[in-house]
Parts: C-alpha cells; sequence; structure tokens
C-alpha cells in the first residue's frame, strides 16, 4: 500500500478514478431518479409535513413538539439521499469485477490509495451533493413558508453530521466492495453497514426530539473517529491481487479451523509448552494494547471521582454506620459466600468479558473498552462520594474493592486488550496475509489470552471476592 | 526488456506457475501458448505488477515487478483477457481516462488515440457508446487502450479471439510493426498459425512449468524429429529407393513418390536429386513436407515436462 506522502498526486489520481465515476453516474437514469427524488420531492413533502404539524400543534398548545420536528426533519431529508451512496459504494469493485472492467483499470499505474479514495470519492459526491440540495430545498421551504430559519450550530451540526454518516456507510462499503466477489454477496453483507447506521438513526431521533443537541457534536466526534477507522481499514484491505485473485467466495471450515489451531497451539506440544508460549510471545504482542486498557480504566477511575464532586449523591443515601454495623448479617443475608456465590459471581464476570468480545468484535474494540471502563468509573464514582464527606476511602477500597481486584483488574486489562486487539486486526492486520488469515490469528490469540490467563484470573478473584473479601470487610469496616 | 527468472506463483498451496524462467529481447515477440488453466494469464499478471510472485524474479523494461509496481505498470501495455469497457462512454472519454491515469497530457491521448481508431477502422463507430461495439471492436478499442502510453513491453492476452479475419490481419499488421518499434512482446493465443506467424520464439507452458521455449524450426526439430522431404518422380519409384544414400531414410513410399528423413537436407538434398538425374529418374518436386506447429504443441502438452527441457 503506498502512503499517503504525495497528497496531490494522490488526489489528483483519485479524482481522475471518481470523475469517471461519478460522470457514468450522471447517465444512469436508476441512480439519477432517486436522486432526483429525493433531492427535490422528497424535502418538499417534508416542507407539507413541517407546516401540516405546525399549525395542528399550534391548536393545542403544544408548540414543543413542532420546535422538535422541524431539525429532526432537516436531518432525515439529509439522510435519505445519502442512503444512496450505499448502494453506488457497495458496487464500486464487486461491480467492476462483475462487468470485467477491474483488470484494466488494475493494470495502470494509479496506486491502491488513488483507486480506493478515487472510488469512495466516487460513491460520496453525488449523493452527497443531493443531500445538501435537499437540505437546501427543505429550509428555503421552512423560511417561505413558515419564516423559520435554521441556527447556525444546528445548521452545522446536521451538515457535519450527514457528511460523516456518508464517509462512514460509504467506507465499510467500499471495503465489503472490495473483499466480495459479487455485487450480490456485497449486498447482502451489507448488513454490517445498514444495521448500525439505522441504530445510528434511531439514537439521533431521540437525542433531536429530546432536544440535546450538545449530545450531537459527541456523535459527529464519534463518527468521524469511526470514518477515520474504516477508511484506515479499507485502506490496509485493499490489495490488487485480492481483488484479481478472488474467484468465488466460499466457506472453508476446515482451512478455518486448521488455521485457527495453528495459531491458538503456536507449536505448543504440551500444556506446559503452550502455557509457557501464551506468557512469553502472546503478553508481549498484547503490551500496547494493555497499556491503553490500564490507561483507560485510570480514567474512568478519574472520571467517576470527578462526576461524584458535580453529581454527589444526597448524604441521605449514605447510611454508612448502619452499613458498617450490618455488614456481616447482610453478607450472610445474600447468601454470598459459598460456592454458589462464587459460581454466581465467576459467570456473570466471564459472561461480562464474552458479551465485550462479541460488541467490541463489531466495533474496532471501543465497546469493549467502554464496557470494562463502567464499573472502575462507578468504583471511582463511590469513592469519589465517600471522600467528599470526609470517610477513609482506602480503607473502603482496601476492604470491599482491593483483595479480588487485584486479580480482576488485571483480568479486566488482558480481556480488554485481547478483544481490543481482535477488534483492530481489520484496520491494521498484518501484511501477506489475507483478511480472514489475520482475523482467525487474532480470535486465536484472543482465546489463548482467555483461556491461559484471563478465565484463571477471574476463577481466582471470584473466590477472594466470596471468600476473603466479605470477611476483609468486616474486619476492617465492622470492626467486629 | 523482460526477463523472469525462476517465476512462480501460488494460490493457498495450488501452484500455478513454477520456476519458469523467460527472456524477451526488445523488438522480440514471444508467443506463450498453453492450454487453458496452464498459468498463462497468472505469468502476464505477474510481469504486469498485478499479481505478486510467491517464488523468483521477474524485471521488465529495467523494474523488478515485485519492487517497483508502479514503474513496471507504467511500462507495460496490458491487453487483458477480457477487456469490459465502461459501456456508458463513447471511444473518445474511454481514451481520456486510461490517458489520464497514465499521465498523458490530453492533446497526446487524442492525438494518438485518433491515429490507432483510424489503424483499426474504429473511426465511425467513435461517436457511438462502448455498449453498442461488437465484440471484435471492443477488442480494437482494448488494444488501442493498451497502446496509448507507447509502452515498451506489451502483454497481448488473446488480441485477436473475437476478430473477423479482415480485423484480425490487420492486428497481426500492427504486432509486427510494433515488433519493428523495438518493443518486447508477449502474446498469448491459442491461435497456432498466428503464433507461428508473429512470433520469433515460441514458449509452451503446462501445469504452471515452461515445457518448451525457441523458435519454430527449432520445436519442430525438438519435438517432431529431423525435417522430412517429399521427393516426386516422373514415373513409378521402384529402384528409385535404392539410390538413397545413408543419411536418408525412408519413411514412407506411394506410386511416384517418397518420403524420406534427413538432420542436413542441405547437404543430402542435392546427393539425392543426382543421384536421380544419374538414374534416369524424372524428378517433379523435392519439398519439404510441412509439419504443424500443433503437432509440436500436442506432443508438448502431452508429455511429461522434464523429458522435454
Amino acid at each position: 500500500m503506498t502512503g499517503l506522502a504525495a497528497s496531490p498526486s494522490v488526489a489528483r489520481g483519485a479524482w481522475i478514478v471518481a470523475s469517471r465515476e461519478i460522470r457514468d453516474q450522471l447517465r444512469d437514469w436508476r441512480i439519477l431518479s432517486p436522486i432526483a427524488i429525493l433531492t427535490l420531492f422528497f424535502p418538499m413533502l417534508m416542507n407539507f409535513t413541517a407546516r401540516t404539524a405546525v399549525d395542528f400543534v399550534a391548536e393545542y398548545g403544544a408548540p414543543i413538539v413542532a420546535e422538535r420536528l422541524i431539525p429532526f426533519l432537516l436531518m432525515v431529508v439529509g439522510f435519505f439521499p445519502i442512503s444512496i451512496s450505499l448502494v453506488i459504494a457497495l458496487e464500486t469493485f464487486a461491480g467492476e469485477r462483475e462487468r470485467l472492467s477491474l483488470e484494466p483499470l488494475l493494470a495502470t499505474p494509479l496506486s491502491d490509495v488513488e483507486l480506493y479514495l478515487g472510488k469512495m470519492m466516487a460513491a460520496l459526491i453525488a449523493p452527497l451533493g443531493a443531500a445538501y440540495l435537499g437540505i437546501g430545498v427543505y429550509l428555503a421551504g421552512l423560511m417561505l413558508g413558515l419564516g423559520w430559519t435554521a441556527p447556525p450550530v444546528l445548521l452545522l451540526q446536521v451538515f457535519l453530521l450527514t457528511t460523516v454518516q456518508a464517509v462512514v456507510m460509504v467506507a465499510g462499503a467500499v471495503v465489503i466492495s472490495s473483499l466480495t466477489t459479487s455485487v450480490r454477496a456485497a449486498n447482502l453483507l451489507a448488513s454490517f453497514v445498514i444495521i448500525p447506521v439505522s441504530q445510528l438513526i434511531i439514537g439521533e431521533s431521540l437525542i433531536m426530539f429530546w432536544g440535546r443537541y450538545n449530545i450531537l457534536w459527541w456523535m459527529v466526534v464519534g463518527l468521524s473517529l469511526a470514518a477515520v477507522l474504516l477508511v484506515r481499514s479499507g485502506l490496509h484491505l485493499f490489495d490488487r491481487e485480492e481483488l484479481l485473485g478472488r474467484e468465488i467466495d466460499t466457506l472453508d471450515l476446515r482451512w478455518a479451523w486448521r488455521t485457527f489451531r495453528q495459531a491458538f497451539l503456536d507449536g505448543a506440544t504440551s500444556l506446559g509448552s503452550w502455557y509457557a508460549g501464551v506468557v512469553r510471545r502472546s503478553l508481549p504482542r498484547l503490551r500496547v494494547c494493555v497499556l491503553v486498557l490500564a490507561l483507560a480504566l485510570a480514567a474512568a477511575y478519574a472520571v467517576g471521582t470527578r462526576f461524584a464532586v458535580d453529581w454527589p449523591l444526597p448524604l441521605s443515601m449514605l447510611h454508612l454506620e448502619e452499613g458498617r454495623a450490618n455488614l456481616s448479617a447482610n453478607f450472610d443475608a445474600f447468601g454470598i459466600v459459598s460456592g454458589s456465590g462464587w459460581w454466581w459471581v465467576f459467570t456473570n464476570n466471564l459472561r461480562s468479558v464474552l458479551l465485550a468480545s462479541v460488541l467490541g468484535g463489531f466495533t474496532f474494540g471501543v465497546i469493549a473498552v467502554v464496557l470494562f471502563m463502567a464499573p472502575v468509573g462507578i468504583v471511582g464514582y463511590f469513592a469519589g462520594n465517600l471522600a467528599a464527606i470526609g470517610e477513609p476511602v482506602l480503607r473502603y477500597l482496601a476492604a470491599l474493592v482491593l483483595p479480588h481486584a487485584i486479580f480482576e483488574i488485571p483480568a479486566a486489562i488482558l480481556a480488554g486488550a485481547a478483544i481490543l486487539r481482535l477488534g483492530l486486526v481489520t484496520v491494521s492486520p498484518a501484511g501477506g496475509r489475507t483478511l480472514g488469515t489475520n482475523w482467525l490469528t487474532a480470535l486465536a490469540e484472543w482465546a489463548r489470552v482467555m483461556l491461559g490467563l484471563v478465565v484463571p484470573l477471574l476463577a481466582i478473584a471470584a473466590a477472594i471476592e466470596v471468600f476473603v473479601t466479605p470477611r476483609l470487610a468486616v474486619l476492617l469496616l465492622s470492626g467486629n | 526488456m523482460i526477463e523472469a527468472e525462476g517465476l512462480g506463483k501460488d494460490f493457498d498451496g495450488f501452484h500455478a506457475v513454477e520456476e519458469l524462467s523467460i527472456q524477451v529481447r526488445a523488438g522480440e515477440v514471444l508467443a506463450l501458448l498453453g492450454p487453458n488453466g496452464a498459468g498463462k494469464t497468472t505469468t502476464v499478471r505477474m510481469l504486469s505488477s498485478l499479481l505478486r510472485p510467491s517464488a523468483g524474479r521477474a524485471v521488465v523494461a529495467g523494474f523488478d515487478v515485485a519492487v517497483s509496481p508502479r514503474e513496471v505498470r507504467q511500462r507495460v501495455g496490458l491487453l487483458t483477457e477480457h477487456h469490459g469497457l465502461y459501456t456508458r462512454m463513447r471511444a473518445g472519454e474511454y481514451l481520456s481516462f486510461f490517458g489520464r491515469a497514465y499521465g498523458l497530457p490530453p492533446e497526446v491521448v487524442r492525438r494518438r488515440g485518433e491515429a490507432w481508431i483510424e489503424t483499426f477502422g474504429l473511426t465511425e463507430a467513435a461517436p457511438r457508446r462502448l455498449g453498442e461495439y461488437s465484440k471484435g471492436m471492443r477488442q480494437k478499442l482494448a488494444l488501442v487502450r493498451a497502446l496509448l502510453h507507447e509502452p515498451p513491453v506489451l502483454l497481448l492476452d488473446e488480441p485477436t479471439s473475437a476478430m473477423d479475419p479482415a480485423s484480425a490481419h490487420q492486428v497481426r499488421q500492427s504486432i509486427q510493426l510494433l515488433r519493428t518499434e523495438r518493443r518486447a512482446l508477449i502474446i498469448c493465443t491459442h491461435n497456432l498459425m498466428e503464433a507461428e506467424a508473429l512470433a520469433d520464439r515460441i514458449a509452451i507452458i503446462r501445469a504452471g512449468r515452461l515445457v518448451a521455449v525457441g523458435g519454430a524450426a527449432e520445436l519442430k526439430q525438438t519435438f517432431l524429429g529431423d525435417p522430412e522431404m517429399e521427393l516426386r518422380l516422373a514415373q513409378a519409384v521402384d529402384g528409385a529407393v535404392g539410390l538413397l544414400p545413408a543419411e536418408a531414410a525412408l519413411t514412407s513410399r506411394g506410386s511416384d513418390w517418397i518420403r524420406y528423413r534427413t538432420r542436413d537436407p542441405q547437404a543430402v538434398n542435392p546427393i539425392v536429386l543426382s543421384a536421380m538425374a544419374r538414374a534416369g529418374f524424372g524428378v517433379v518436386t523435392l519439398a519439404p513436407v510441412e509439419r504443424s506447429l500443433e503437432d509440436v504443441y500436442l506432443r508438448a502438452v502431452g508429455s511429461p515436462a522434464e523429458t522435454l527441457l
């Protein structure tokens, strides 16, 4: 993959690819018709809807509904045309393969970056142009019909959201298109883009009806980050050879198992040598991710304590004296100090780690990191509240958290690091191997860390949490 | 101009090409023959830096195909097996797009494009959209695309496969012209007559391995043995067979003709003629028996590789 160093020449090369495709799109009535409808007719319909809604709610003295509906429709008017970019992007490489025009294009001196970015630009420019035009038509209608003008900040937010959403969808779709052999296969895999984007739109709608427009900035930041990761992922995965060499999409389970097994065993001949490999080879490979997780958990604790300052718990909720006095009885009542208690704690933690793995696998590991940060943040929040009322925080932590946290936090850091690595494999895969091989290898690495380190650490942590922590808590806090 | 040494390509354990070594000099045409799936297209794709070799090394126009792919692609004109065109475009737009991709000024693209379009008889069709072109016209336009940047190396996969005889003749003439311009050409073809007519050397590839390479006469000698001569007489051949010298081995005979093989026709044929004249046999003709490249090809692709090279 050529770097982006020679940016002007890359932009020129990308534009050569994009301009041809755009010209082609503008000759295709199947693309032009929906764009025209969504650009002109749909905004007018939304305009009519907005005016009718405003008149209706004005009758019943509920103007807030109209106030929220108009910006929401502004977002919808911008989103609908960009949905076409997904169709165009899915067709980019897979379509050229089907039409047999890909090889002459790949035989040109255009670099992989120029081809990839050119295809992205081609999928973005017409739908985005239509989206901006649609927003303009909608706003013009509102200005003329209702005298409503959009606040500049809201307009900027919708403009940015529309743009980054389009980039995210297109970047994801171009990755899919470059990894599939047919448009049909690309369309089937498009669910990986459509489902998260539809959830995102639902979230944006809730935020807009709730009127918390500031949250939209965070969405813009999050989506921009996702766009950067997806574009980076696409650039890494784009490979002329893969595009030409892949003839059919087949599921080769035998090959998958062989690849996974080979990476999982990593040359081990006995349990001892496997374990030694996990410690000596897998752990060092995770060091950057481990550092990221450690920093993230520390930040979560700090944010938790900061939240305690801004939003302290009411003193009436903190019956600390009473709680300390009844600590032993409360533990007995929960029935936690038992074998079944250990099993409950252990499986609960394991479930959390598996859930984080699944969610992290689809989100570059981001959701996994957030999930691991949450409990640490809550601990920080309670610690901050205790500090605010002058309670000895360290004693509480030593009594209630520290004994099992000595094992649980390393387990969380290792699990999070392994998930992060698995999630990031599509962004920066090892060179010279296919995406499938890279992903299976990362999955095997994840399994090695989980089975070799995380699960034993969680088991020990659960045992301490059940059998040691309560006793220590009673000893240190209730003074019995 | 093209130098490949021990070139190999594996696809998930399948050896598409193995230990392939070829050289093509400037002004030389090499025909690459072989059955479907033999590895011709894979070889061409490696030489045009579309596929990375798994083994060996190839230098094309002075650049290593694995190290400097962009430079190689800049200097190679590739006519692909499938020349899918952009069907909504017209010829001018199509060539303009590829001209820009190769970094050519628009004026140069226009001038060269028009000249080749005229050479290949596409001028009338030029204003039409490419979707309306016949198969042969599409192939010719794809060839124009491959020639547009005047590459020193041309890799042509089945250059005349979809053309009518007149168009194919036109293209062959153009290939001859390109050879005189000191370009190195590799032509992959199943048309053995075309290969023999155009190529200085012929390489036969089977199951990814090069099984024969050389000039047509050289390959015939290797695969079909010594040349065979046919002597036609004005009368019955009775008595004439005994006049053949020891260096001429009789292979077959008819009522008024005999055929013999000889390693050195230049030396043996005059001896045969003078012996016939001395014995009073009237000689109608003495000519070599035509041996086709097809026979060579069938022998080569049907024989174990190790015995042929």
